[in-house]
């Protein structure tokens, strides 16, 4: 077991506990926070567009060329990733991240 | 001129639930118009994931998302229903009594109006609707500086245009605008599109000429007093700034989904969605249903499988609105001379 930190849109830091296997997106909307993830993790909707704090950034499986063109559908920071494709490990125990802002 | 429309029930939303309701009306003879927003039939099959496999469609191992679309366009075929595509329904308003529902529906487009007897709401997440992108007071230049659509180019002529993205809808318009625009900005968040490679080709011989420009970046902020706008902030991957002088921005974000219209139908919302019962699948309001993803009970599932079993109870009590008179015979597909007639199958 092992737990993930999220910033909130409103700057409030939360720990959850997080599920091996889990993609992150679902162990955050899992904890009710507000995550979209429209298409249901198929990277297909970038709703669940989120940025990694650069020291976890490295540890993470690069961005597919599938991700990247999902991400060119937001306003992005060079540290964005869709949460959908990350997959949860114990390597990820302490992960730091905060949520993407929202178009209207 | 407003076109009034006569049918038994407008469906809202042309996705894989949608048009599998348009099948379990009809095999109670109930006739309906379909609305989408979106120029083709499918919903989010067709828009966001047509090539993905599904492997939870009951009797399909695995078929892609258009794949279920044009066999349930296949199924439906023997009822004709009538679809309005590129149609926003804006308003739905109430004029029968709770026993012998009766509504007026109207779309965006045409004027067009209808009157039903139910209307089924299967609308998934919502409308889909150009992604704005989190700028802030972008709203304020909406309509004069920022578009998320081109409706008529000329209104861009000899003007510093800011095209957004980096797939078709941007790409393609940079090449179409340019020749028309003062001068034309493209601005993407990285050296890579995924547009036709002929679109991309050309784009690049216009910067090479120096008839365009491409930056890399993202903008962070509008300049002008709004709604006139001047200029935008862009921030590049080092985090420095510069700022582009434009009189209209065009950001192709692609689309997402937002519940749009239907908050002010008079229908209770629970976190955007629409609570029924799990017998009719109706609303708060007699005589509106919700099937599909946009519903929500205890024990709700968002699959597709759950939409079409709440289309096919859904149609059950809507039999009764239409038929008031009609006793309804519960028939098979596999041994009903009468549903076979309908399907346009019988011996």
């Amino acid at each position: 077991m092992g737990v993930i930190h999220v910033t909130d849109r409103a700057g409030q830091r939360h720990t959850l506990e997080a599920i091996e296997g889990w993609r992150v997106m679902e162990i955050i909307r899992d904890w009710g926070l507000p995550i979209e993830g429209l298409c249901g993790g198929a990277c297909e909707c970038a709703t669940c567009h989120v940025f990694v704090s650069e020291d976890w950034l490295s540890k993470l499986y690069p961005p597919t060329e599938e991700e990247e063109d999902q991400l060119d559908t937001v306003v992005t920071q060079p540290n964005s990733r869709l949460s959908c494709q990350i997959i949860w490990t114990p390597e990820l125990d302490g992960l730091e991240l905060t949520l993407a802002p929202t178009g209207g | 001129m407003t076109d009034n429309i006569e049918t038994d029930v407008v469906i809202i939303g042309a996705g894989p639930v949608g048009l599998f309701a348009v099948f379990e009306l009809g095999l109670l003879d109930i006739k309906c118009h379909v609305i989408d927003i979106l120029p083709k039939v499918g919903g989010q099959c067709a828009e966001l994931y047509p090539e993905k496999p599904i492997y939870d469609i009951p009797g399909f191992p695995m078929i892609t998302g258009q794949g279920l679309v044009d066999n349930l366009m296949a199924q439906i075929e023997p009822f004709h229903p009538t679809f309005h595509l590129n149609e926003m329904v804006e308003s739905v308003e109430s004029i029968g009594t709770p026993e012998a529902p009766l509504f007026r529906v109207k779309t965006s487009e045409n004027e067009t109006t209808f009157t039903c007897k139910a209307i089924l709401i299967a609308a998934g997440g919502g409308s889909f609707q150009p992604k704005k992108p989190p700028i802030e007071n972008i709203e304020a230049y909406e309509g004069t500086g920022v578009f998320y659509a081109v409706r008529h180019m000329q209104m861009f002529r000899d003007k510093r245009v800011l095209i957004v993205g980096g797939g078709d809808s941007a790409l393609d318009w940079t090449v179409n605008l340019q020749p028309i625009a003062k001068r034309l900005t493209l601005l993407h968040r990285r050296d890579a599109f995924r547009a036709a490679p002929h679109t991309v080709e050309k784009m690049r011989s216009l910067v090479g000429s120096g008839d365009m420009d491409l930056h890399l970046g993202q903008v962070t902020a509008l300049k002008g007093t709004a709604p006139v706008l001047e200029g935008a902030v862009i921030r590049k991957d080092d985090g420095s700034t510069f700022e582009v002088a434009c009189d209209v921005m065009l950001p192709f974000f692609g689309l997402t989904m937002k519940l749009g219209p239907i908050a002010e139908w008079g229908l209770n919302l629970h976190e955007n969605l629409i609570p029924v019962d799990t017998e009719k699948f109706e609303t708060n309001v007699p005589g509106i249903f919700a099937i599909g993803d946009i519903n929500t009970y205890p024990g709700k599932l968002k699959l597709i499988l759950s939409g079409f079993h709440e289309g096919a109870l859904a149609a059950q009590k809507v039999h009764r609105y239409v038929y008031p008179e009609k006793k309804l015979l519960f028939q098979y597909t596999t041994s009903s001379s009468s549903l076979q007639k309908k399907l346009g199958v019988a011996a």
